[in-house]
C-alpha cells in the first residue's frame, strides 16, 4: 500500500499537525518508504494468532474506588500557556 | 580462567585512594569504588559533586546535558554527608549521576528534547529517578537525546546533537553516540557522571551502550515503574540504567528497579541485590546462538566478535547450543507499526493547552495544527503521521492488528527456546561500531532505524536484554554484544555479561579531546 499526496493532507489532519504544500511531496516519499519497508509483514501467516495485549501476562490491577489526590489545580495549571483562575484558556469554541 | 574477586572491580587501583585525590581522578572511578570510598569517608560527596560538575563544564561541546543543575548538586551532595556522617546513609548515597531528560524530575525543565516541551517544569518527580534520591543519589542535570526519544543517533534532538567522546583512529570526524539515549551514554563515557538514566523502546539504551564503550540493560517490562517518564510507546517503554562496567550497572538496577502502584503494567516481584550476581558462577548455563541474527553481509568483525564472546562463555563452563528464533526478520517492520501507532496516540495531549508550547490559531483546532507544526521535529511528525495512518478506519486490521499478531509470533520464539532450557541468548548488540553525524538516514528514514535491527526484538517480547562492551572496529571503536535473558531473570545477565567483561580486551577511551 502507497499514500497519495491527498492521503498525506488527510493524515496530517488526523494527526492535527499543519503540513505545508510544498513539504506534501516530500512527506509522501517518507511514509511511502516506511510502508514499503513494512510491507514485508503480509507475507507472514498469523491465522489463528492471538494478538498481542499484554507483553508480560498480568491480570489487570483494580484499586479502591476511593478519592487518593485532589485539590491541586494550581500545580496542574502551572506549565499552562494561558490560565485564568483554574481554567485552561482556548479560543472560543461556542458562537 | 581467573576472574578478579568480585569486591575488587574490573581494575585494581591499591594506590589512587590513599593519594590526596586530585579533582580529575576522582571522575575515573568505577561507580562502585565512589560508594565504597564515600562510605569510608576518603572522599565527600561535595568534593565528588565538585568534581563532576568541573568535568561537566569542560565537555559543553559535546552536549550531553539540556539543563545542568550544579547548586541542586551541591545541596544534595551536602545532604549526603550529613547522612554519611550520622549513620543513615542509603545505597548509593552521595554519588552524582544523570538524568535522561525523558524522566520528570520536579521543579527542574523536562523536555524529551522536544521545542513542545520547550520550558516544561513538572510538578511531580518520576518514580525511578524518585528511588534514586530515595537511595541518596546526587542530581548533576538532564541528559539530551532524541526528540521523544525517537532516533539511534540523538541527532533528531531540538537542543541539538550529542557528540561522541570516540573518535575513529587517526581521524577528527564528529561520531554519534547512537541514540536515543545518547547523552546519556556519551556522558557516561566520557566521565561526566557516575551513571545515567536512560530508556529504551526498541534499543535506546542497548544500542548508544554498544556505541559508546559503556553497559546499558533494558530490563524486563514492568521491572521499572513507567511513572513521571514521558511516553513513547507504552507497550515496549522501559526504563535501565547506563553505566562503566556491568557492576555499576547492577547498582543502578537494584535502586531503580521496584513495584509502583502508579504504574499499571508494573509488575510486583521482589527486587533482587543484583550485585551479588556479578562475578557468580555460569556454569552449566545454556547459551543460545540465534542463526537469524546472522545477517546477509554481516561484517567480518561483527563475525569475530561474536564468535569471541562464544568462546568466552565456553571458557567460563557454559554450554553453547544452535537455536532458532524464526520470526526475528519481522520483529523490526512490526516495530514499525507498532511503536508509532501507541506514539501517534501518547503525543496527542501536546495540543498547546495543558502545557508547553503554544502557536495561536484562528479558531482551537487551528491552535493545535498550528501548535504541533512547530513543536515537533521531523522525525517525530514522520512517526506520529505513520502511527497515524497505521490506526485509521480500514487499515487497522491489515496493520496494527497483523503487527500484533506477528508480535505474539515473535515472543513464541522465545518461549519455545526457553522451555528447551536456554537460559540466556547471545548475539551481537549492533550491526556496525558508531557512525559520523549526517552520515545515515538523510535520504531514507529507513536506513536510520536498520540500526536497531538486533534490538528491538527484545522489546517485542518484552524480555531483558543487556549490551556489554566485547571489542573494538578496525577504526578503533567499541563494538558490543548482546544477552537477552528470560523475564525478571536480569541476574544472569548480569553474571553472564561480567564473564564477557572480564575476558574481552579492555578498550580505551581516547585522550580528552574535548576538555
Amino acid at each position: 500500500m502507497s499514500v497519495d499526496q491527498a492521503t498525506v493532507r488527510r493524515i496530517a489532519h488526523l494527526a492535527r499537525i499543519k503540513v505545508a504544500d510544498e513539504e506534501v511531496p516530500h512527506l509522501a516519499q517518507e511514509l511511502n518508504a516506511i510502508l514499503a519497508f513494512i510491507e514485508e509483514l503480509s507475507s507472514v501467516d498469523v491465522e489463528g494468532v492471538e494478538p498481542m495485549t499484554s507483553v508480560m501476562p498480568m491480570q489487570m490491577k483494580l484499586r479502591a474506588d476511593v478519592v487518593t489526590e485532589g485539590g491541586e489545580a494550581d500545580p496542574i495549571v502551572a506549565n499552562a500557556p494561558a490560565v485564568e483562575d483554574h481554567f485552561f484558556v482556548v479560543p472560543k469554541v461556542v458562537e | 580462567m581467573g576472574f578478579p574477586s568480585p569486591a575488587s572491580g574490573r581494575r585494581e587501583k591499591p594506590d589512587l585512594l590513599k593519594k590526596e585525590l586530585s579533582l580529575t581522578d576522582v571522575t575515573e572511578l568505577s561507580l562502585a569504588e565512589a560508594r565504597d570510598a564515600l562510605v569510608k569517608k576518603e572522599i565527600s560527596a561535595v568534593d565528588l559533586a565538585k568534581a563532576q560538575i568541573g568535568a561537566i563544564e569542560q565537555a559543553r561541546a559535546l552536549n550531553c546535558f539540556i539543563v545542568e543543575t550544579p547548586e541542586k548538586a551541591l545541596a544534595m551532595a551536602a545532604q549526603s554527608d550529613a547522612r554519611l556522617a550520622s549513620g543513615d546513609a542509603g545505597p548509593l548515597e552521595g554519588v552524582p549521576l544523570g538524568i535522561k531528560d525523558l524522566y520528570c524530575t520536579k521543579g527542574v525543565q523536562t523536555t524529551a528534547a522536544s521545542h513542545i516541551l520547550k520550558g516544561f517544569v513538572p510538578t511531580y518527580e518520576s518514580t525511578v529517578s524518585a528511588n534514586l534520591w530515595r537511595d541518596g543519589a546526587v542530581m548533576l542535570g538532564k541528559l539530551n537525546l532524541d526528540e521523544f526519544a525517537m532516533g539511534s543517533s540523538n541527532e533528531t534532538s531540538y537542543f541539538g546533537p550529542v557528540t561522541s567522546p570516540w573518535r575513529r583512529s587517526g581521524s577528527n570526524v564528529r561520531l554519534v553516540p547512537g541514540g536515543s539515549s545518547g547523552g546519556s551514554a556519551a556522558a557516561v563515557a566520557a566521565r561526566l557522571c557516575y551513571g545515567a538514566t536512560a530508556t529504551d523502546t526498541g534499543g535506546s539504551i542497548r544500542q548508544p551502550a554498544a556505541f559508546t564503550g559503556t553497559v546499558g540493560i533494558k530490563p524486563t517490562y514492568g521491572r521499572c515503574s513507567r511513572w513521571g517518564i514521558v511516553a513513547f510507546a507504552s507497550s515496549l517503554d522501559q526504563a535501565g540504567p547506563i553505566a562503566r562496567s556491568v557492576r555499576d550497572a547492577a547498582i543502578l538496577m537494584r535502586s531503580m528497579a521496584g513495584y509502583d502502584p502508579k504504574d499499571t503494567t508494573s509488575v510486583d516481584v521482589p527486587v533482587p541485590n543484583y550485585e551479588a550476581a556479578v562475578g557468580a558462577s555460569v556454569k552449566g548455563k545454556v547459551i543460545g546462538i540465534p542463526k537469524e541474527y546472522r545477517l546477509d553481509g554481516m561484517s567480518a568483525e561483527i563475525e569475530k566478535l561474536w564468535a569471541e564472546g562464544i568462546a568466552w562463555l565456553k571458557a567460563a563452563g557454559a554450554t553453547i547450543v544452535d537455536i532458532s528464533l524464526p520470526h526475528t526478520r519481522y520483529a523490526l517492520p512490526a516495530y514499525y507499526i507498532v511503536a508509532p501507532a501507541e506514539a501517534s496516540s501518547n503525543l496527542a495531549r501536546y495540543d498547546g493547552v495543558r502545557y508547553g508550547l503554544r502557536v495561536p490559531g484562528k479558531d482551537v483546532a487551528d491552535l493545535y495544527e498550528n501548535t504541533r507544526a512547530a513543536g515537533f521535529g521531523k522525525e517525530v511528525r514522520r512517526r506520529v503521521m505513520i502511527g497515524t495512518y497505521v490506526l485509521s478506519a480500514g487499515y487497522y486490521d491489515a496493520y496494527y492488528v497483523r503487527a500484533q499478531k506477528i508480535r505474539t509470533l515473535i515472543k513464541r520464539d522465545f518461549e519455545t527456546v526457553f522451555a528447551d532450557g536456554v537460559d540466556a541468548i547471545l548475539t551481537p548488540a549492533t550491526p556496525s561500531a558508531a557512525f559520523g553525524v549526517g552520515e545515515k538516514g538523510e535520504a531514507d528514514p529507513v536506513e536510520m532505524y536498520l540500526n536497531d535491527i538486533f534490538t528491538v526484538t527484545v522489546n517485542m517480547a518484552g524480555l531483558p536484554g543487556i549490551a556489554i562492551p566485547a571489542g573494538t572496529s578496525s577504526e578503533g571503536l567499541p563494538l558490543a554484544l548482546q544477552l537477552i535473558g528470560r523475564a525478571f531473570e536480569e541476574e544472569t545477565l548480569f553474571s553472564l555479561a561480567s564473564v564477557i567483561e572480564q575476558s574481552a580486551p579492555k578498550i580505551e577511551l581516547p585522550p580528552k579531546w574535548w576538555a
